[in-house]
């Protein structure tokens, strides 16, 4: 399957099923069809009762959550939580809220999807492109790579982290995303490259083009599409990281998800549900946000991303 | 450049593996103890509660997210209204950080806040349903999130598979008077296998990495009920300060993952030779 079956259309659907079917044109109310409507919408119920629960949580006071209403709208509305979420929800004895975090993840998606994707395209290039030697092997362990769980190899990575003095700094944890990006994002980029007419590149080589020229000049301005869906994947994968972040950025850099979790699940004081859900529903807005923007973009990505090799 | 990215994940993974023979506790050092290591990871409670829930967690989300991802995705397939409004729904949760995940259904499951004190509420008084309480069914909790968050990615990628059957297929059965639930169990289902191997394939890398969910929903909790090997690997090289004993346990971590891209490898090697001794006969 390549990613292209993603865009399905209407003319499928519809040569499939013919404009007039030979028999009888199904009934619009048949219990059968009533039925799938019922599957789907209960279905649809599943995946959007927490986000409503979430929303109408965080508009409510205190007491009033207390009473326990879960679904229930907001008897008076209030914007306090978010506003405490955003300024004024306490880490520990930090209590600035979530826009620290805000602002670190920032810092760390915008170079690590800069870098991940630069590096990456050329590598796929280079694949695809230039067979130099042991090209198969350095293909064969990229895809292992991107099967190998991160705890295999996080402890190295924090001990040579330690040993550059990067540790516990932004340059440590965009090099950490941008390594842990690649095999995906080479595999992603070489496919895509490979599907690229060979006599393009041979046109080139003719004309006396370098390897450079050739990506600058032909390569990259084709590129777009790919790096739409590698956009999309990285800056959801790395807004969304938890684990790279907690282990490399430290205390000064953490992103917004270690600090949600932080502030979340500290065990002191009372549990105020409405400004959590407040700072839930924030930290899931970047990559939700880009989820209903890039629509089907979307699904390339994820399914690109899966399909390795 | 391309050499420096494969050289991290080797380079890591051999240090890794030698570290997990050494007695190494805050900083690695060389002190070699041969097996010690994974002798003890395999007779401490905490390691065995963790490999037997990555096990029930495992088979669970993947059967329940492919059967219901399949469900979704037929049903979706019925020249339905509100196609893509179904679809944005079924599929935003992937959109969102496990972290973010794990503190929605950590609410939802709260005995004193979610659902179950809700249906109290509505006079529903012996109505039982917190998971996350008892350390015997927490792992089942973590299932529902996990159903929650991957079973609508499932669908797409199914559905996508389903779009590219050859329309001739479903004249061809219908001529015949097959039943379109047995067109699309027995006539379908095999011929979308590279999209489910898709799906199976994104569900199983998910399962490894699963870390981030059991952070934010139980911490590991109740006691080491939902204990993870991912949870076990951080918390020994960080708190425990036992880094022999993390690696020794990373690298059980990867052993299931080489058994099965040798199986791929082997699977495609066979493949290959077979279509080369097919083109020369």
């Amino acid at each position: 399957m390549s990613a292209g079956d993603m865009t399905l259309t209407d003319t499928e659907a519809e040569a499939r099923w013919g404009t007039q079917p030979g028999g009888v044109k199904p009934r619009r109310f048949s219990p059968a069809r009533l039925g799938i409507y019922g599957f789907l919408v209960i279905s649809a119920l599943f995946f959007l009762i927490p986000l409503y629960v979430m929303i109408v949580t965080s508009l409510k006071t205190m007491p009033e959550i207390r009473l326990g209403h879960l679904f229930s709208l907001p008897g008076e509305v209030t914007f306090q939580p978010w506003v405490d979420a955003w300024l004024n929800a306490c880490t520990g004895r930090d209590c600035n809220g979530l826009h620290p975090g805000f602002l670190n993840s920032l810092k760390i998606t915008i170079p690590s999807v800069v870098v991940s994707i630069i590096i990456a395209s050329i590598n796929g290039y280079a694949l695809s492109f230039w067979r130099y030697k042991g090209a198969n092997l350095f293909f064969g362990l990229l895809v292992f790579g991107a099967f190998v769980p991160y705890q295999v190899v996080i402890y190295p990575l924090i001990i040579a982290a330690r040993e550059a003095g990067l540790y516990s700094t932004l340059a440590a944890i965009v090099i950490v995303h941008t390594i842990f990006g690649m095999p995906i994002l080479t595999l992603l980029f070489r496919n895509y490259y490979a599907s690229v007419p060979i006599e393009l590149f041979k046109a080139g080589r003719v004309d006396g083009a370098g390897f450079w020229q050739i990506f600058f000049r032909i390569m990259v301005p084709m590129s777009v599409p790919i790096t739409t869906v590698a956009v999309i994947l990285q800056v959801t994968g790395i807004w969304n990281d938890f684990l790279f972040g907690v282990v490399f950025a430290g205390r000064s850099n953490w992103p917004m998800t270690v600090q949600l979790n932080n502030i979340v699940n500290t065990t002191t004081g009372v549990r105020e549900y409405n400004v959590n859900m407040a700072a839930t529903i924030l930290t899931a807005a970047v990559p939700l946000a880009v989820y209903f923007i890039s629509g089907r973009w979307f699904v390339r990505g994820i399914a690109a991303g899966a399909v390795k090799g | 450049m391309i050499a420096v990215a494969v050289g991290v994940y080797v380079i890591g993974i051999a240090f890794t593996f030698y570290w997990s023979f050494t007695s190494s506790k805050l900083f690695p050092n060389n002190n070699l103890v041969g097996l010690d290591q994974y002798r003890r990871l395999w007779s401490s409670d905490r390691w065995l509660v963790a490999v037997n829930n990555i096990w029930i967690y495992g088979v669970l989300l993947i059967v329940f997210s492919l059967v219901f991802g399949y469900l979704l995705a037929v049903f979706m397939d019925q020249r339905i209204r509100q196609e893509a409004v179904l679809r944005s729904i079924f599929l935003y949760p992937f959109a969102m950080s496990l972290i973010v995940t794990g503190l929605i259904w950590q609410w939802m499951l709260d005995p004193n806040l979610g659902i179950e004190q809700t249906l109290h509420g509505w006079g529903w008084t012996s109505f039982h349903f917190s998971p996350l309480v008892d350390p015997e069914t927490a792992i089942y909790g973590l299932v529902i999130a996990g159903i929650w968050q991957g079973s609508g990615v499932t669908m797409a990628i199914l559905l996508a598979g389903l779009r590219g059957v050859d329309s001739e297929i479903w004249k061809a059965a219908r001529v015949d008077g097959i039943p379109t639930w047995r067109v699309y169990l027995f006539i379908a289902l095999p011929m979308i296998r590279g999209a489910l191997a898709t799906a199976f394939v994104l569900q199983c890398v998910g399962v490894v990495r699963v870390y981030d969910l059991i952070v934010a929903m139980t911490g590991g909790g109740p006691g080491i009920a939902t204990q993870m090997p991912a949870v076990y690997v951080i918390q020994m090289i960080s708190s425990s300060q036992n880094v022999g004993q993390g690696m020794a346990a990373a690298t059980m971590m990867l052993l299931p993952i080489l058994v099965v891209l040798a199986f791929g490898g082997l699977a495609m090697w066979r493949r290959r030779r077979r279509a080369a001794m097919g083109a020369t006969p």
